[in-house]
């Protein structure tokens, strides 16, 4: 694949955008590992829509919910700091993708749906969960990790 | 400008591996160094914020543990042999509690845990603990319960429907018969309140361990004639209040014990339903018909009457059989005051309230207010209650410095104008707007809490984790401690000191009730007077 050339603006402005989200991931990982009690039972059990039973599921059943605990803490914590120094952004980007998709399936903002776990703000349809999916997204097709990022170390190396 | 970054760019791609590519490659690594830090220090802020709270609240000086909730002791093991008197509604419950279930009980949480996987009954149920029980013996007036009763008590291996049973209990047509067959150790008794002391007085005569349901009786008189008997027969009496189970009740006895609230001047506790089983309404059994109720036996000593379904089924309504919400409701909100609290009897108390919504027939009040006060203690209860709404409220007690909110979570607030917190809220350390104690089920102690997500879930009650708890039937927990009080001699949580004092402080609330005259408590002669 060819990596794209950005003007100093565009360049600056992605990457600006990848270490903020990745700061966003890592510290909600980071936090969730401070607090040895933390688990994602509560947000699974208040889970509604089309998903809602699988993830019910996932939190009734203890050995499941320990491993869907694990990586939460450590996919966000990785993710994030794969995303903040731009290593392996590809594959982390995937990662936030798959992540952030299953919290907006688990909780996705319907009109019906009344949540335990407030909103900071007023969604319909479309949440931040959704926003910050789609952000991603755009990272993967404009990646900068191979211009300001661990990757272009990789990216060199194998290119020499 | 642009054309020169982008040609800078394509050289940078074509160097190979030089300075500026180790630049721009570690470019971003110090921002990841900096949210590190900055947890950190966060973490470092709530931490000390945290122990500023504890030592505040003298928490700091070691860990705040109820004790535990049922001794488990090893000896004694052999089977003991219960007799059940009342095997309707509340008989069958206990006999579930005991390990005795109706097959369709199983079958009906078996499939709703396939359906449900949140519905966890019959998991508990089946991890509930062997408490080595037989049921040997059951006595209902109805037949319909007594054969119910006879099912669950042949339902030795907790099966449903298709599965095997055992031996079934001898049915006694009356209770005096059962309390005078050999093979019954202990009794445990279900039945309308009007019945309750002669049950209870009879059962300690003939030597029967009593496990009674509440309340203790229906006047003062009945309630010393109990006391007497149990303790001239020197058997063990518990009284079915198993809030005394509850952890957070426990806890909340911690709190107070550590003076966190300050002086307590009030305490306010509710009932609120709305709902026809909640007024006491219940079903009307199909098959009910004069021939399959003991009309004359169900009466006893209560005033006679032509037979009646409704008053057989929805005896609460009626003086003759009960004393309303005094006696069924107010007398759990009271018993766990007194289980936090030590309140004892109150000096006076004052009644109000009317029959505002279930015009049907009925005696006793739906809407009711009563005021009691506590002279030594310079504290007053008040006790709001009606059947015609639903909105929970929660046990409040307010002290000078906080207040606490109970019920199977606990709460406490600091007051804003706190003597012995100023200090501490005025530096931060104490928060007024959220909670600053919490405890939730499932959570080994009470803590002092900082952080937002806790709070959150502290104030709405929500449970933090359902893993490291496990939840148990308060019900069995309490039957179960009777049981090892009369194997191993342990004490009771209700027994009839506690029971005593949960009575007399409902007919007070009756007695103001039905007078319309605010009462007062005799403690030398042990009479309910009017100024």
């Amino acid at each position: 694949m060819n990596k794209p050339n950005y003007a100093r603006p565009q360049l600056i402005l992605l990457v600006a955008l990848r270490v903020a989200i990745g700061w966003h991931l890592m510290y909600e990982g980071v936090v969730k590992i401070f607090q040895p009690a933390w688990s994602s039972y509560g947000y699974l059990m208040d889970s509604k829509g089309w998903f809602s039973g699988l993830f019910q599921n996932m939190a009734a059943n203890p050995d499941l919910l320990s491993v869907v605990d694990f990586l939460n803490v450590w996919g966000l914590t990785l993710i994030g700091f794969a995303m903040i120094t731009g290593l392996f952004s590809r594959v982390a980007k995937i990662g936030a993708m798959v992540m952030l998709l299953f919290y907006f399936v688990a909780h996705p903002p319907l009109m019906m749906a009344d949540y335990i776990f407030p909103g900071e703000g007023s969604y319909l349809w479309v949440n931040k969960n959704l926003i910050e999916l789609l952000a991603v997204a755009v990272l993967f097709v404009f990646p900068t990790g191979h211009i300001i990022g661990i990757d272009r170390l990789i990216y060199n190396y194998r290119k020499k | 400008m642009e054309d020169n970054n982008l040609n800078k760019e394509n050289k940078d791609n074509k160097k190979g591996i030089g300075r500026r590519d180790v630049l721009k490659s570690l470019a971003t690594l110090p921002v990841a160094g900096a949210l590190l830090y900055g947890a950190f220090k966060k973490k470092q802020l709530e931490h000390y914020k945290h122990s500023e709270l504890l030592k505040t609240l003298s928490l700091d000086t070691g860990p705040v543990e109820a004790p535990s909730i049922v001794e488990k002791r090893n000896g004694d093991t052999s089977t003991l042999r219960v007799g059940i008197i009342g095997t309707g509604g509340r008989g069958l419950y206990l006999m579930r509690s005991l390990g005795f279930i109706q097959p369709l009980w199983i079958d009906e949480w078996t499939e709703s845990a396939r359906i449900n996987k949140q519905d966890t009954r019959i998991e508990m149920y089946r991890q509930m603990e062997d408490l080595n029980v037989a049921i040997t013996g059951i006595s209902d007036v109805f037949t319909v319960h007594r054969d119910a009763g006879l099912e669950a008590s042949s339902n030795l291996y907790r099966a449903g429907t298709n599965g095997k049973r055992g031996e079934p209990a001898k049915v006694y047509k009356h209770y005096k018969d059962l309390l005078a067959s050999d093979d019954i150790d202990a009794v445990v008794i279900a039945t309308p309140d009007h019945w309750h002391a002669d049950m209870i007085i009879d059962a300690a005569k003939a030597g029967k361990h009593i496990y009674a349901e509440k309340p203790l009786s229906l006047t003062v008189e009945e309630t010393y004639a109990i006391e007497r008997a149990v303790k001239e027969n020197n058997v063990v009496f518990q009284l079915g209040h198993q809030n005394r189970q509850i952890e957070s009740h426990l806890k909340a006895r911690e709190v107070v014990k550590k003076n966190i609230l300050g002086k307590i001047t009030m305490v306010e506790t509710f009932t609120n339903r709305n709902s026809p089983w909640g007024a006491w309404v219940y079903d009307i059994h199909p098959e009910t018909t004069p021939q399959n109720v003991d009309w004359k036996q169900f009466l006893g000593s209560a005033p006679d009457h032509p037979f009646s379904a409704e008053r057989f089924f929805r005896w609460r309504c009626w003086w003759d059989y009960s004393t309303g919400l005094t006696g069924d409701l107010f007398t759990h909100e009271y018993d766990v005051i007194n289980q936090v609290l030590d309140v004892g009897i109150p000096d006076t108390a004052s009644a109000s309230g009317g029959i505002y919504y279930w015009k049907d027939g009925r005696e006793v009040p739906d809407v009711l207010h009563v005021s009691y006060e506590f002279q030594k203690l310079d504290m007053n209860l008040l006790y709001s209650a009606t059947l015609a709404n639903s909105q929970h409220r929660k046990k409040t007690f307010f002290g000078h410095d906080a207040y606490m909110e109970l019920d199977n979570d606990l709460v406490v607030y600091a007051d804003r104008d706190s003597t012995r917190f100023k200090t501490a809220i005025e530096d931060g350390v104490i928060p007024t707007h959220s909670p600053m104690i919490t405890h939730v089920p499932g959570r080994g102690s009470i803590d002092a809490i900082s952080s937002p997500t806790e709070q959150y879930f502290a104030q709405r009650g929500l449970l933090y984790t359902y893993r490291g708890g496990q939840q148990v039937d308060t019900a069995h927990l309490h039957v179960k401690e009777w049981i090892n009080a009369i194997r191993h001699g342990s004490p009771v949580s209700c027994g009839i000191k506690e029971s005593v004092e949960e009575a007399i402080t409902a007919h007070m609330g009756t007695v103001s009730y039905r007078n319309q005259k605010k009462v007062f408590w005799d403690r030398d002669k042990k009479e309910i007077v009017f100024g």
